[in-house]
């Protein structure tokens, strides 16, 4: 590609930063980061997916501001200066989805907060948003956090399934078959407990990487 | 015995590299060498060699656990109100299923992961699938014995390496599983008594606490302390009679089988707690009768000295049997949600295991290291 030539928005290159965290370079399962609130916030569906739309717009965001400021930033300082733009992009979700999902940020409490250490989002600021323009920053930071959220959910599905029989609140395993109603089914009462959520994040490593040849350590 | 020798020497071919169904041949080399003993050197260096392989090991084991299973079986039919061979017939018909479900689901999963890694089949699983029915309550019901089973299995045993490579007993973690993902179904009152109408059994409204709940609430129980050691108290299926383990645990120790270190240990930890929560006034009932109520026994006889998941070392085992006795205690008496500590404290204590282990071998090697500077 020549220097006058623009690079098209969604060229393949741009595309790859923004698809490559949802598998090969998932930042849960390959690069394993953020397990903390992916045990945490996943006993039900729903705050999974505000949890995982939260992360994606910090981390987008926090990227692409980051990029714009990464001339200006001395390196010396460059880890407080993240840290101010994480956290202000925090507090603006935490208030948008008290304002908005209130039930589901108080089931939140404060894992919407604790963004802020997610090692995702300043890891993306330091090892790609840092050295790279803002576009791409903005799609891999969208990326990464989508990437963390696709586990979340994936977790979140078989913890509330199995956990509670039920699907964003709505009932999936019918009532008729429990034992208190005559049948002969109980809930899982353990997938209700955070090393269950490590269970399964490990059996999506051991899928994940079954699948992937070349991800398995040799 | 020379015939069915015959019949495999036919088959073995067949099995073999080259041959149909070469893809089956861990399964058939399983069976091969369940029935006879292998006649296969080492063929690298000089090894000793006993006839006793893992295979007859854990046949022996199975032996040793008989005792406990046969009373079992008459406990279950003799609390529903039933009496001599009738009492032993239905505990049998009732605990077959959940046996012929532990073995399928566990061998099966073993079977698929042998032929899909290619190695032989671990002989293991044939005493952690009699073990898994043994301490679970009599009515849990079939599918959760499998499920418990398939998790302890491939959780417990398959992601580590197979066999000799887990770090806890898997079949205390197929209880564990089952125990906190369906409490309702493994505590309580109505689990302890056999649900099935059948050979005139009278199970309608046949409930009540465990010798171990009446201890931890009221400070007594309703049975005399012989009763408990013989084992006519409600309680898991294997669990109930501590002379039957005794039994058991004379096989293991005559064999030398099990190790005796952590044997005794478990229960002079176990009586130590006991004694001083007495002393303190905390528990009001003797403390030798943590000994026979529960699965104080059943753990420290069949669980605890489990050779893969116990300390390898002698001072190591002296330390992981005292501590595993004395934490079941302190878990039993402490805290009350938990009336039955011997599943966690083994648990607990299996994970500690390897690094009692490290600070013995390194404390040996210190000691020898300062020996040969004070003969310089």
């Amino acid at each position: 590609m020549s220097k006058n030539e623009k690079e098209p928005i969604f060229s393949a290159k741009n595309l790859k930063y923004l698809t490559s965290p949802f598998s090969a370079n998932n930042p849960v399962i390959v690069q394993i980061l953020g397990i903390c609130s992916a045990l945490a916030v996943t006993v039900q569906l729903k705050p999974a997916i505000v949890m995982a739309l939260s992360v994606a717009v910090v981390c987008g965001f926090a990227n692409l501001v980051m990029s714009l400021l990464r001339n200006g930033v001395p390196s010396r300082i460059r880890i407080i200066v993240q840290l101010v733009v994480i956290a202000t992009l925090v507090i603006l979700v935490d208030q948008v989805l008290k304002a908005f999902v209130y039930d589901v940020s108080k089931q939140l409490s404060v894992y919407v907060g604790l963004i802020i250490t997610n090692c995702i989002v300043m890891g993306r600021v330091e090892a790609f948003a840092l050295g790279s323009k803002p576009w791409p920053s903005f799609l891999d930071g969208i990326g990464n956090g989508l990437g963390y959220g696709l586990i979340l959910v994936i977790v979140a599905f078989f913890r509330e399934l199995f956990g509670a029989g039920t699907l964003l609140g709505f009932r999936i395993i019918p009532e008729s078959i429990y034992a208190s109603e005559g049948g002969f089914y109980s809930n899982c009462g353990i997938m209700l407990f955070p090393p269950m959520a490590l269970i399964i994040v490990g059996c999506i490593i051991w899928a994940h990487r079954s699948w992937h040849k070349d991800l398995q350590e040799k | 015995m020379s015939g069915l020798r015959n019949i495999v020497d036919k088959l073995k071919p067949t099995f073999s590299e080259g041959g149909k169904l070469s893809f089956l041949s861990s399964t058939f080399d399983a069976f091969e060498t369940f029935l006879f003993v292998p006649n296969t050197t080492t063929s690298k260096g000089a090894h000793i060699r006993d006839c006793n392989d893992s295979k007859r090991t854990m046949s022996v084991v199975i032996v040793a656990l008989l005792p406990a299973f046969l009373f079992g079986c008459y406990n279950t039919g003799s609390l529903v109100g039933l009496e001599g061979l009738t009492a032993f017939f239905y505990g049998l018909v009732r605990i077959l299923p959940m046996v012929c479900v532990s073995y399928i689901v566990g061998l099966a999963i073993e079977f698929y992961f042998a032929q899909v890694r290619g190695h032989e089949v671990n002989e293991g699983f044939l005493v952690s699938g009699l073990l898994i029915p043994m301490i679970m309550p009599v009515s849990t019901p079939l599918w959760m014995v499998g499920l418990g089973t398939a998790f302890a299995v491939v959780f417990g045993k398959e992601v580590f390496g197979g066999t000799g490579m887990n770090v806890f007993n898997p079949a205390l973690l197929a209880r564990a599983f089952v125990f906190f993902a369906y409490t309702p179904s493994m505590s309580g009152e109505k689990v302890w008594y056999s649900d099935w109408t059948m050979m005139g059994a009278q199970v309608d409204g046949v409930s009540g606490a465990t010798a171990l709940d009446q201890l931890a609430t009221g400070g007594q129980m309703q049975w005399s302390a012989l009763d408990a050691f013989l084992g006519f108290i409600p309680g898991s299926f294997g669990e109930t009679s501590t002379l039957a383990i005794l039994i058991g645990a004379v096989i293991l120790l005559f064999t030398g089988i099990a190790s005796w270190r952590t044997m005794v240990s478990v229960f002079v930890g176990g009586l130590a707690m006991g004694y001083l929560f007495q002393a303190a006034g905390v528990t009001t009932y003797p403390a030798w009768y943590h000994l026979i109520v529960g699965g104080f026994a059943f753990g420290a006889v069949f669980m605890a000295t489990d050779p893969v998941t116990s300390a390898q070392t002698d001072t190591g085992k002296y330390v992981v049997g005292l501590m595993t006795g004395a934490l079941a205690v302190l878990i039993r008496v402490v805290n009350p949600a938990y009336p039955e500590g011997m599943m966690l404290s083994i648990l607990f204590m299996n994970a500690l295991a390897p690094l009692v282990d490290y600070f013995v071998v390194e404390a040996s090697i210190s000691r020898r290291k300062n020996r040969v500077k004070t003969v310089k």
